[in-house]
């Protein structure tokens, strides 16, 4: 068993920012913890010495020449945010108020 | 009329682009609301591709291998200015302000976009279940499920609103919707076909392939997508492959591993298609031999960890800062609290959750390093069976179509209807899924041919020998 806790799933809600209200933490944690048991088939194997694969392929480096290029419209690409100000995205803020 | 058949007569001035974005518009009308296959048709701006494609032929000009073949794209594709979802209403409304380049490709073609299909939410689901927007019903069998995630765009084929669809295959997504709608589809391998432009779900997994309703067909539009683009890095460094001119090379003298793991599990009748398959291929002239590989039972382990931890990194874009949904709040962090907590549904909640948890500090190397680990030795185990065999044979599914909301309160159990298409992704190679035989309640079963990267010739051939015996 993954012996996941409910106060695990509520850690890991806040630091992927997502609210779960109290039943959505109760089915989260069966739930996940479900899917851990069935990867504990993968716990018991020895894989000492076995090299890790984060891609299909054996990724280099791709680079281009350093021309100035046309990339996306900034007003255009503004226009799809939510808010906007000055040629910026506008956030709420950031800081605590100033004294 | 298929698709190759269309193009060729649109060339020849037979049949106007016109006429067939017309027909394709009736037949989305007459039944979308029932079936719930496209979010949003792009009437205006079908008509008005179809009549470039008419102008260039009256001009004399060649408007390219697909001219005038109305075609459906899964809504996690960009096309600039049409709304894209990902079905997920934390999108909803947006516009791109560019187009991926299998749109660019197939617009240079002559294709016909019609719009943009339904999907689960971000692609994460094996039924459309899970989309913003309600499920997609399958054609053949309203009260069942299309598969998923691309269940939109296999309906849309298998309804014959359009003769050919796009979709993206992380985990199955493209293969499974193919096998329960009775139709073809590709998961090319990786680097074959761009990315740019594909709204990320799992980047070392995703690749975007065809829906068609016979072989030729996926084997032409998958030639016009494919072929290196400086815009995705991890794009292969070559031309498209020649894929249509092999469609006959037949299976004479190949190799073909039948898979008891591709196996397991699965309904009677599916065994019974996939073993018909076999005698198929083998009177053909290739020889058959049944081999093992143990490792692919440990692909939904490593596929489960794997692909939610690449999610929850992609999905952090999702912030309420520069596109689509924005719920404000107290501060900048409640924001994006508020905003994802609202826009993302129970699936993507859950699958940020595990691949934040598998990715989180004290757990990561027992269980992302361990399914990155396996994940290599689920690419050595394959890589042994190619050097004996040219291509492997199984089931794409362990089942048919199945009813709504008989996976839906148990994840793990939806999970398992990726099981046999799931250890493709996690290599990077090919596979593809053809209809052939039927099971349960006479639906269509699919069989899926797998084969190292870069044997899509190779497989559609195979595929091609499969649909002749089948179509008599």
């Amino acid at each position: 068993m993954s012996g996941l806790t409910r106060a695990e799933v509520a850690h890991v809600a806040k630091l992927a920012r997502l609210r779960l209200s109290d039943e959505e933490l109760d089915l989260f944690t069966v739930q996940l913890a479900r899917i851990l048991d069935h990867a504990a088939d993968m716990q018991s194997l020895d894989l000492t010495g076995v090299v890790a694969t984060a891609h299909p392929y054996d990724l280099i480096n791709v680079v281009r020449e350093d021309v100035v290029r046309p990339s996306l419209d900034r007003d255009a690409v503004l226009a799809a945010a939510p808010d906007a100000e000055d040629g910026c995205f506008a956030v709420p803020r950031i800081m605590g108020e100033e004294s | 009329m298929n698709a190759t058949t269309m193009a060729e007569r649109v060339r020849r001035g037979e049949i106007a682009a016109t006429a067939l974005a017309e027909e394709s518009l009736r037949a989305i009308r007459a039944r979308n609301e029932e079936l719930n296959v496209f979010l949003h048709v792009d009437e205006d701006g079908a008509l008005a591709t179809a009549a470039r494609v008419d102008d260039a032929v009256a001009r004399g000009e060649d408007p390219g291998r697909l001219a005038g073949v109305p075609i459906a794209l899964k809504d996690n594709l960009c096309q600039v200015g049409i709304p894209t979802t990902c079905s997920s209403r934390i999108l909803e409304g947006w516009r791109p302000p560019y187009s991926a380049t299998v749109v660019e490709r197939l617009l240079d073609a002559g294709a016909v976009p019609m719009g943009k299909t339904n999907l689960d939410e971000f692609a994460m689901g094996s039924s459309t279940e899970t989309s913003a927007f309600g499920p997609t019903r399958n054609p053949l069998d309203p009260s069942r499920v299309p598969g998923g995630s691309s269940g939109g765009s296999a309906a849309a084929v298998a309804a014959a609103m359009t003769p050919l669809a796009l979709g993206s295959d992380t985990g199955g997504s493209i293969r499974q919707p193919a096998a329960l709608c009775g139709i073809v589809g590709v998961k090319p391998t990786y680097g074959l076909v761009s990315r740019y432009g594909l709204i990320a779900f799992a980047s070392s997994l995703d690749q975007i392939g065809p829906f068609a309703t016979d072989v030729a067909d996926a084997a032409l539009l998958l030639e016009v997508i494919a072929g290196h683009d400086p815009m995705d890095s991890t794009s292969l460094p070559e031309p498209a492959p020649s894929l249509v001119a092999h469609l006959g090379d037949g299976v004479a003298g190949r190799r073909i591993g039948l898979v008891r793991e591709l196996l397991d599990g699965a309904d009677e009748a599916i065994v019974a298609s996939v073993r018909r398959a076999a005698s198929v291929l083998e009177a053909a002239g290739a020889t058959v031999v049944e081999l093992s590989i143990p490792e692919l039972h440990l692909g939904l382990s490593a596929y489960y960890l794997i692909a939610p931890a690449e999610a929850s990194s992609n999905l952090a874009r999702y912030d309420g800062v520069r596109y689509g949904l924005r719920i404000n709040d107290e501060d900048v962090t409640a924001m994006n609290e508020a905003t994802r907590t609202a826009g993302f549904g129970a699936e993507v909640k859950r699958r940020i959750m595990l691949g934040t948890y598998a990715l989180s500090a004290g757990y990561y190397d027992a269980y992302y390093g361990q399914a990155l680990k396996v994940r290599t030795q689920m690419r050595d185990a394959f890589r042994r069976a190619y050097r004996d065999v040219d291509m492997l044979l199984g089931a794409t599914t362990p089942s048919v179509a199945f009813t709504f909301g008989s996976k839906t309160n148990d994840p793990m159990a939806m999970y398992l209807s990726d099981v046999f298409t799931i250890p493709t992704n996690l290599a990077g190679e090919a596979a593809l899924s053809v209809p052939f035989g039927r099971g349960e309640a006479d639906l269509p079963t699919g069989v899926q041919l797998l084969g190292p990267g870069r044997s899509e010739a190779r497989l559609l051939a195979a595929a091609k020998v499969l649909e002749d015996a089948e179509r008599g």
